[in-house]
């Protein structure tokens, strides 16, 4: 700051006039502010019985929150683990099931894109499975696999690999045609184009694909462990058992924290594939 | 004006002798639909022919600019020879034999650049080497990259991608990637349509300088009367379609090397410069009657 002091004019001002009217910072005033009132409301709302009897405080659901954050990772049996065992729990699972799904959805995605008659083949089975809530799936998993643990990693992996799969498919089929002229005129081979050409130009779309793949599958996870025995979804249930409220906020919590996370890394993926193409 | 067909024939037999390229009685139809279902749906559409008769000879070492109304079928033609469109009728020969598809004997420099974004300039050149010569040595791949980044003026950009260059340096970058391949024959579709006037001015005149040193056969594409008259031997003119013709082709007796200002004292300048303009306005008046009576 002293610096713009020595320039004249418009660049000091220009310099100096952010601070108030730079949007980040506007936007984290009013982040902040926001998120005061609500904590505030529910604070005296709690204190002075607005809710229903039961809710928390705000302080109480904080304190417990970090309560949870410090000691992740302590072990009392089954039924009571640390918050930080019950999330790598949670994400082992999305992890198997959606890396399964994504070894399995791009390349066959690319293969339905390039070639008509396989679009045409399999669109009726992606029509007809892609709207079927993961949910539907648990009896059957149950049923064949015998086992909660697979049964979880099978729904992940049902769930999570359309988005992938119709993402990767559009990309492959929309190459712009100019890159496939170049490929052609070149005497490139079929192997040669698919691999330099088509994947590269449909990456961004396999990107966004796996990212909503990606949402899906943390999702679908949270709702599948409620029938399930470990992970941040049967504590949430466990808790509701217990009738812990505080601890159900907090597993709340964590579970958006960590779909955020997981979000932004796709987010940040994404803009390293686009190459000025989308911005 | 029109040539009959046989003594078209007669013509491109004596003239292939030494022709590089020969085009005879070469036509594209675009086919219509008539089947079932579009007759239901009452969307039927008949044939389109968009070009018939084009009988074409392109001697070893002419730049030759193919100029004509929009939408009568350049693109279309360009495409046939280099291979990206199937011919409906006659054949095109290169060094007398039929071409069959696409293949790196041709270069092809796009009206928009075509360069793939992922890829830096110097891969987008490296692409191309490595396609055309899969089995090249390191060394002598990275010499041509090399040279052909300098003979387009882009060394220092290499590494950079298409996305922060200039509309004239991707199409420098385009002009280098088709040559790199060392095609006999270089095709370009309006290459610097897309271009404003100074870059367009400036890139005409590198691509004067670049030709001077390499001699290729080139066939462009072009809008521009001035810049057909500043880089061709000889200009071929297209009547308007559909079954669009070639209507006249001149010859541009300007020496070498060129540029804006000499070929413009030449004696043959103004009346070459007449002659397509009135060509092309009266094709281009046509085209438009066509469209309100129509
Ligand atoms: N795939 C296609 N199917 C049907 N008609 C087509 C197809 N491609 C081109 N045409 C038609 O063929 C004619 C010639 O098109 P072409 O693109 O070759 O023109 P052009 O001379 O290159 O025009 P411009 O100067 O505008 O680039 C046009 O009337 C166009 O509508
Ligand atoms: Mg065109």
């Amino acid at each position: 700051m002293a610096a713009s002091h020595s320039t004249p004019g418009l660049i000091g001002a220009e310099r100096q006039a952010p601070l108030w009217q730079n949007e980040n910072v506007r936007a984290f005033a009013l982040f902040m502010l926001s998120l005061g009132i609500f904590l505030l409301f529910w604070e005296i709302g709690a204190k002075s019985g607005w809710f229903v009897k039961g809710v928390p405080t705000a302080t109480e659901t904080i304190k417990e929150f970090w309560w949870w954050v410090t000691n992740p990772f302590y072990r009392n049996g089954p039924n009571d683990l640390g918050i930080g065992w019950n999330l790598l729990i949670s994400l082992r699972r999305v992890a198997i099931g959606y890396i399964a799904a994504s070894l399995v959805a791009v390349p066959l995605g690319i293969l339905i894109g390039i070639s008509p008659v396989a679009f045409k083949a399999f669109n009726p089975y992606v029509q007809l499975l892609k709207p079927i809530s993961p949910l539907a799936w648990l009896p059957l998993g149950l049923y064949l696999l015998r086992d909660s643990e697979k049964t979880g990693i099978f729904i992940i992996f049902i769930s999570s690999i359309w988005p992938t799969l119709i993402n990767t498919t559009f990309g492959a089929a929309n190459v712009n045609q100019d890159y496939l002229d170049v490929s052609k005129t070149l005497g490139a081979s079929r192997l040669r184009t698919i691999w330099k050409v088509i994947i590269p130009a449909a990456l961004p779309n396999i990107v966004s694909g796996l990212r909503i793949s990606m949402g899906i599958a943390w999702l679908v996870i949270v709702a599948a462990e409620m029938l399930l025995g470990t992970g941040l979804g049967y504590f949430i249930w466990n808790e509701w058992n217990n009738l812990s409220i505080p601890n159900i906020l907090v597993a709340i919590f964590i579970i958006g924290l960590t779909g955020l996370v997981l979000d932004s890394l796709f987010a940040a993926l994404e803009k390293f594939v686009a190459f000025g193409r989308n911005s | 004006m029109s040539i009959a067909p046989v003594n078209a024939i007669d013509l491109a037999n004596v003239r292939s002798q030494t022709a590089q390229l020969s085009i005879r009685q070469v036509a594209k139809v675009f086919p219509g639909k008539k089947d079932l279902f579009s007759k239901l749906t009452g969307k039927t559409r008949r044939d389109f022919v968009a070009i018939q008769d084009i009988n074409l000879d392109i001697e070893p070492n002419t730049f030759v600019s193919i100029i004509g109304p929009s939408g009568c079928g350049k693109s279309t033609l360009l495409n046939m020879i280099a291979g990206l469109s199937p011919i409906t009728s006659g054949e095109i020969l290169l060094n007398g034999a039929p071409i069959a598809g696409s293949g790196p004997d041709r270069g092809m420099v796009f009206q928009n650049y075509a360069l793939m974004p992922w890829m830096t300039v110097e891969e987008n050149l490296r692409f191309a080497v490595e396609t055309v010569e899969p089995k090249i040595s390191a060394k002598r791949r990275d010499r041509i990259i090399k040279e052909h980044i300098q003979l387009v003026g882009l060394t220092g950009a290499e590494r950079k991608h298409p996305h922060e260059l200039s509309g004239g340096m991707r199409q420098r970058v385009g002009i280098a990637r088709a040559l790199a391949i060392n095609p006999q024959i270089l095709l370009m579709d309006e290459p610097f349509g897309a271009l404003d006037a100074l870059t367009r001015a400036f890139l005409q005149e590198e691509v004067e300088r670049i030709w001077e040193q390499q001699r290729k056969t080139v066939i462009m594409i072009t809008h521009s009367i001035e810049e057909a008259l500043l880089l061709s031997d000889r200009i071929v003119m297209m009547t308007r379609g559909p079954a669009a013709r070639i209507d006249e082709i001149l010859e541009v007796p300007f020496p070498r090397p060129r540029n804006r200002e000499t070929i413009q004292q030449h004696p043959a300048y103004q009346g070459l410069k007449a002659e397509m303009e009135s060509h092309l306005f009266r094709e281009t008046r046509a085209v438009e009657a066509e469209r309100v009576g129509g």
